[in-house]
C-alpha cells in the first residue's frame, strides 16, 4: 500500500461504513421490476485478477444510487425519451425510420449486451455506434451521426435501456481474439506522466479513494451514463479518453481502433453484470 | 428558446377524498446559471426556469421561486390534498418568456 | 481580486473558525432582506441534505416545516446565495418539498421558514462537496 493510499484511507475514516462494503440490503431493483446483478463471478479470462466483478453503482453514495431505482428519478431517461421520438422519425432519403425495420425499441432487447460485436459482412468489430451509423447510411440514406453527438448518445441510451437487467455477454474469441488481446494489452499498459494503467486504478485500487472519490472496477455495463459532472450522457469512448487524459497522456481519439479494442476488452471484464444504461454516476 | 424542454409529472391516478398524494415533477432544462464561461472566456448568459406552480382545480398547491442554484433538469417532489376528482396543472416559467405546462387528472372516490 | 472572491474567502475563513457570519456577507444580506431584520428562531424547520455530496452539481435536499407559509433556502457559499422559495398553497398536503441543488463548494445550506404567525425559523446543514478524482 502506498503512502498516498494510506492518507486517502485515513480521510475515508471520516466517513461511516464504506460505501462498497457488501451489505445484506444492497439491491438495485429498477422500477420495482428490473433486477440488476450488482456482483457476479469474475469471468474465467480474468484468471483470478478480480475475486468477483462489482457494478460501479455499488461504489456510489446512497443519494446517487437512489436516482437509478426509478426511471422518473433517473435524468438519463430524459435522453432515452428523446431517442424514442427520433426512433419513429424518417431520417434519410429512403423515407425510413428505425421503426420501419425494427418496430418498437423494445424489440432491440438483447442487442446491447453483445456489443461490441464482429460484423461478418463488413469483416470488422462494430460498436453499437458503428452499427447505428450503418443503419443510417446504408439502410436509411441518412448522414452518419457523430460518435459523441447527442443523437448518438441518446440512441445508445435507448438501446441500453431496453436491455436492462440482461447480462453483458460479449464474445472474445474467433475473429475478435486479436483485437481483444490488443485491448487487454492496453488495459495493463501504463500511460502518461502519472504512469497509470487502467489496472492501476480499477483492478488494484477499486474501493479506495482517488482524491475524494471512490474508485470502481471500471466496468462499462452502465454506459452511456448520466454524469452529474457534465449533467449529460457520456459515451464509453469519452470516458476512456477522459481516464487516459487524467494520467496526463496524449489520449486516443473517440471512435479510434485503439479505443474500440479497449471497449471490447473492458466489456468482457464485465461479462455477467447487468446492462444498466443509462446508469447515474457523479 | 431553450432546446428539448419537456416536462414530466408523476401523479397517482386515483385517491380517496381528502387524502394526501405525493407528486414528482421534472422538466428537462439546462438551467444555465450565468456563472459559467464559454471556451473564449465569455460569460454564458443566464437562462433558467425561474418559477414553478402546481394547482389543483384552480387552487394553489405549491408555488416555487427558482434561482440558478437549482440543478439542471429541475426536480420537485411535494404533497397535495385532493378534496375531489379533478385536474392538476403544472406550469414552468422560463427566463426566455416560454411557459411550459403539463396536466394530470386524478379520480377521487 | 474581485469583490466576490473576497467575500467568499471571508465566509470560508469564518466557517473554518466556527464563528457566526459577519454582518457584511452576501448571504447575511440575503437572509436580512428576507426576514426584514426580524429575529430568527432555531428549530421548527427540518432540512435534510447529505453530509457529503459526491458532486456539487446535483445535491438532493428536503425541507419541511409544519405550519409554514413558505420556506426559503440559501446556499451560503454560492456566488448567489438564493436557491429557491417554496410557497405552500391551500391544497398543499404538507409544508414539505424536495429538490436538487447546486453547491459551488463545501458550505452551509440554510432553510428559513416563515410561519403563519409571522415568526421565522431556521435550520442549517453543512454539506461537504467532494472534489472528484477524475470527474470533479
Amino acid at each position: 500500500m502506498t503512502t498516498r493510499t494510506v492518507a486517502a484511507l485515513a480521510l475515508a475514516g471520516l466517513l461511516a461504513a464504506p460505501a462498497w462494503a457488501e451489505d445484506a440490503e444492497e439491491r438495485l431493483l429498477v422500477n420495482d421490476e428490473i433486477e440488476i446483478t450488482l456482483r457476479a463471478p469474475a469471468p474465467e479470462h480474468l484468471d483470478g485478477a478480480l475475486p468477483e466483478i462489482v457494478s460501479g453503482w455499488v461504489y456510489r453514495s446512497p443519494e446517487t444510487q437512489d436516482l437509478q431505482r426509478d426511471d422518473f428519478d433517473n435524468p438519463g431517461i430524459l435522453y432515452v425519451d428523446q431517442a424514442r421520438e427520433v426512433w419513429n422519425a424518417a431520417l434519410g432519403s429512403e423515407g425510413k425510420s428505425c421503426a420501419s425495420c425494427h418496430d418498437d425499441p423494445e424489440s432491440m432487447r438483447g442487442v446491447r449486451p453483445v456489443y461490441p460485436k464482429w460484423d461478418e459482412a463488413k469483416g470488422e468489430l462494430q460498436s453499437l455506434e458503428m452499427q447505428i451509423n450503418e443503419c443510417l447510411t446504408d439502410q436509411m440514406g441518412a448522414e452518419a451521426w457523430g460518435w459523441d453527438s447527442d443523437d448518438m448518445k441518446n440512441m445508445t441510451a435507448l438501446l441500453a435501456s431496453v436491455s436492462r437487467g440482461m447480462p453483458i455477454d460479449v464474445a472474445i474469441d474467433g475473429p475478435v481474439q486479436d483485437i481483444w488481446e490488443r485491448g487487454r494489452e492496453m488495459y495493463y499498459t501504463r500511460y502518461g506522466q502519472l504512469e497509470l494503467s487502467c489496472a492501476s486504478c480499477h483492478e488494484q485500487n477499486y474501493g479506495n479513494l482517488i482524491r475524494a472519490d471512490h474508485l470502481s472496477q471500471g466496468h462499462t455495463n452502465g454506459f452511456p451514463v448520466y454524469r452529474f459532472s457534465t449533467t449529460a450522457l457520456v459515451s464509453q469512448h469519452n470516458r476512456f479518453r477522459g481516464c487516459i487524459r487524467d494520467t496526463r497522456a496524449e489520449t486516443f481519439a473517440i471512435g479510434s481502433d485503439d479505443l474500440l479494442a479497449l471497449e471490447l476488452y473492458v466489456a468482457s471484464r464485465g461479462n455477467g453484470l447487468s446492462v444498466e444504461g443509462p446508469a447515474v454516476r457523479h | 428558446m431553450a432546446e428539448n424542454v419537456k416536462p414530466r409529472v408523476k401523479v397517482p391516478s386515483s385517491a380517496s377524498a381528502g387524502e394526501t398524494v405525493q407528486i414528482k415533477t421534472l422538466i428537462s432544462h439546462q438551467m444555465e446559471s450565468g456563472q459559467r464561461r464559454d471556451a473564449d472566456g465569455n460569460v454564458i448568459p443566464r437562462s433558467i426556469i425561474n418559477r414553478f406552480v402546481a394547482t389543483f382545480n384552480g387552487e394553489t398547491v405549491i408555488d416555487v421561486v427558482i434561482e440558478p442554484a437549482v440543478s439542471t433538469n429541475p426536480y420537485f417532489e411535494f404533497e397535495a390534498k385532493v378534496p375531489e376528482s379533478g385536474e392538476f396543472v403544472f406550469t414552468w416559467y422560463d427566463d426566455d418568456g416560454s411557459v411550459y405546462e403539463d396536466t394530470a387528472s386524478i379520480e377521487v372516490s | 481580486m474581485e469583490r466576490r472572491e473576497v467575500l467568499m474567502l471571508g465566509a470560508g475563513a469564518v466557517v473554518a473558525l466556527g464563528l457566526p457570519l459577519p454582518a457584511w456577507s452576501a448571504a447575511d444580506d440575503a437572509v436580512m432582506a428576507y426576514t426584514g431584520g426580524s429575529d430568527v428562531l432555531e428549530g421548527g424547520v427540518t432540512l435534510d441534505a447529505p453530509e457529503i455530496a459526491e458532486n456539487g452539481n446535483t445535491v438532493p435536499i428536503r425541507v419541511s416545516a409544519e405550519g409554514a407559509e413558505e420556506i426559503v433556502v440559501f446556499a451560503i457559499g454560492n456566488p448567489n446565495p438564493g436557491v429557491a422559495t417554496f410557497r405552500f398553497g391551500p391544497l398543499a398536503g404538507s409544508q414539505e418539498a424536495s429538490t436538487r441543488i447546486r453547491l459551488a463548494e463545501t458550505q452551509d445550506v440554510v432553510a428559513i421558514a416563515k410561519m403563519s404567525d409571522g415568526t421565522f425559523h431556521r435550520a442549517v446543514r453543512e454539506v461537504k462537496v467532494t472534489i472528484g478524482g477524475c470527474g470533479g
